[in-house]
């Protein structure tokens, strides 16, 4: 896990998706299938995974199936840089 | 005039080979299904139906995804004669309970004979149906036969007269009871007639959608109308649509689509979303109108559209504008198709404290109305005070219309229909004014929020916000602000909090992510906006009741708008 990872990625939600800065997400918290991130955000979030990590993710991944935590998407992206 | 499964029949004759829908799911090749395709597949849904022993005229619930069941069953329904209404699928979000909740709420009300569902959902079905329900049968996909040639002579959906309901569109409040607006076939087809004049509709167009069908613009303009007036119709899911929201770009180039309907918010979120990358290749320039429509319509949002797409080949002229409710079928007002939509700069403090458009051009407080344009042909509207009274133009009241193809009722709920009614006129709860003959939509006299286009009802967000313990019984507001970044509203939710000051922020901050958590799985709102405050904080009037205007512009002056 790397805990640098999840934290960009727990900052970028809480203040340009929640809108609360000082929000922290924690790695196991659901955040699809709780609809903390809602369906419009979806493709936010995909768009700051590629800028910022340089990773792809497809529509058809942005479900809780593909991953619904932080450290899910930060598997998600540790295996696709590898 | 014809009925739905006449006009069906009269294509299935004629154009048997004409491709009447593509079907697009992600991951998967486009499918074009002709009149034959699209007519075989609903005849296996209605003997399904017949075999179960169904009843024409009875109403049929169907809870599918957006797929080829769901368009083959509902028109399997109308070619029984049966009377179809599609209700949304569960999302991952909402608590089951809620659903369940939701659907007993339309069961009670509405008392459907059938519902149509997957296998893995009918328990959920199940659970919320008593002994006692209406509800005879749960139709599964597995259990219909594969597509045949329909035999139309004695298929009891030709039997229909134009009077009969043909189908049923629900409102979407999350609580209380639930509406359905019961529509004849006669007021479709008059609403078809005028609205397809309006928009110059002709063979040659070619209609691309991602709208819900369980929402009237997606149901009316963005499927019925196409597939019964022989128009082709490109249809995508909403739920592919808003995680690669370039496919609707991508469908427009492909198919030369030449009309699409799109609430405000979709302007913004495409503006903003889309990647060059997916645009490759693109070109909008078949596009000769994109309607705004079911949400307030800003001009900001159609010149942040253009200036993204117009490289594209997007005309400027394709830029237009409806004012529509289930209501009336669907449309009232078209702007756009002849010329430019109409843009009206008036004073913003004026319109808001004497409830006047003041033309002026410049200024801090102009803001840019736009028209929604003239009523469609066969509909009036008359803006009225409170007494009933016309009002002169461009002064603000409620927008009251009259048409041939207004709803034969709410279904099941007398007391709800008449009161909607005054002297023959249907009173919509829209303000607005009139100018130049075209019509201005400025707010709403209910405090109905409508977030993506969605109507959310206060009371709902308020009832789930009061159930968090530690928020003081009764003591909590909705309201909606505007967000200019998203082009739609932002539900805000101010709660009073028993022994606030002896709460550390930790505590707060934890006691609203709870109701963030609680709204967000009860309702269609993902919560973002809370607010926690002290007694006394909320105003309510004289009468008891929560002044939302009032807490809103003291929630605006306090916190500020969505970005801060």
């Amino acid at each position: 896990m790397n805990a640098e990872r999840i934290e960009t990625l727990s900052s970028h939600i809480a203040a340009k998706i929640l809108k609360q800065p000082n929000r922290k997400i924690g790695a196991d918290e659901p955040v699809i299938s709780s609809g903390l991130i809602d369906s419009f955000s979806l493709v936010d979030l995909a768009l700051f995974v590629e800028d910022t990590f340089g990773v792809h993710l497809d529509d058809a991944e942005l479900t809780a199936e593909t991953f619904d935590t932080l450290r899910e998407l930060d598997q998600l992206i540790e295996s696709r840089q590898a | 005039m014809d009925t739905f499964a006449q006009r069906l029949y009269r294509h299935y004759q004629e154009n048997p080979d004409r491709v009447a829908l593509v079907f697009q799911q992600a991951g998967q090749p486009d499918l074009p299904l002709t009149y034959a395709d699209l007519l075989q597949g609903a005849h296996a849904w209605a003997k399904a139906l017949e075999r179960r022993g169904l009843q024409p005229g009875e109403v049929v619930i169907l809870i599918l995804r957006h797929s080829l069941d769901l368009v083959y069953s509902y028109f399997g329904a109308v070619l029984y004669g049966a009377v179809p209404s599609i209700m949304p699928f569960l999302t991952e979000k909402l608590l089951p309970e809620r659903y369940r909740a939701d659907l007993a709420s339309l069961v009670a009300v509405t008392q459907p004979a059938a519902v149509i569902t997957y296998p893995e959902f009918e328990p959920e079905v199940r659970a919320a149906l008593s002994p006692e329900s209406s509800v005879r049968m749960v139709l599964l996909p597995g259990e219909v036969e594969p597509p045949s040639a329909p035999d139309f002579e004695r298929l009891p959906g030709l039997q229909r007269q134009p009077d009969d309901i043909v189908l049923l569109q629900h409102s979407s409040g999350t609580t209380g009871l639930q509406k359905g607006v019961a529509l004849s076939h006669r007021a479709v087809a008059n609403q078809l007639r005028a609205y397809s004049a309006a928009i110059r509709l002709s063979p040659q167009d070619v209609i691309v959608s991602w709208l819900p069908l369980y929402h009237d613009m997606g149901l009316i303009a963005g499927f019925l109308m196409p597939l019964l007036s022989g128009v082709k119709l490109v249809l995508m899911s909403p739920f592919d649509w808003v995680r690669a929201p370039a496919r609707l770009l991508q469908a427009v180039s492909t198919y030369r689509g030449t009309l699409s309907w799109l609430p405000n918010f979709a302007y913004n979120f495409l503006a903003q979303k889309v990647r060059d990358r997916d645009l490759q290749g693109v070109d909008l320039s078949s596009w000769r109108a994109v309607i705004n429509c079911s949400e307030p319509m800003r001009y900001e949002s159609h010149r942040a559209f253009l200036e993204r797409f117009r490289e594209y080949g997007l005309r400027e002229s394709a830029l237009a504008t409806c004012y529509a409710m289930a209501e009336n079928v669907f449309a009232v007002t078209q702007g756009g198709i002849d010329g430019p939509v109409t843009v009206d700069p008036v004073r913003l403090d004026l319109l808001q404290t004497e409830r006047r458009a003041v033309p002026c051009e410049e200024g801090d407080t102009v803001i840019r109305m736009l028209s929604a344009g003239r009523p469609i042909a066969n509909t009036r509207v008359r803006v009225v005070g409170p007494q009933g009274e016309d009002l002169p133009e461009r002064e603000v009241g409620e927008i009251a219309i009259l048409s041939d193809c207004l709803l034969s009722g709410y279904y099941h709920r007398p007391d709800a229909t008449a009161e909607a009614f005054r002297g023959g006129w249907y009173l919509t709860g829209d303000y607005g004014y009139m100018a130049g003959g075209e019509v201005y939509i400025t707010g709403r006299k209910k405090d109905l929020i409508i977030v993506g286009g969605k109507n959310i009802y206060p009371q709902d967000i308020e009832e789930l916000a009061q159930s968090v313990p530690g928020v003081h019984a009764g003591r909590a507001v909705a309201f909606g602000i505007e967000d200019t970044e998203s082009g739609t509203e932002e539900v805000v939710v101010v709660a009073e909090v028993e022994e606030y000051d002896r709460r550390t922020p930790e505590e707060l901050q934890a006691l609203a992510d709870e109701i963030r958590r609680v709204v967000t799985r009860g309702s269609a709102v993902a919560l973002r906006l809370v607010h926690l405050v002290g007694q006394g904080w909320i105003a309510k009037t004289s009468s008891g009741k929560k002044a939302r205007a009032a807490n809103r512009e003291r929630y605006l002056r306090e916190v500020g708008g969505p970005a801060a």
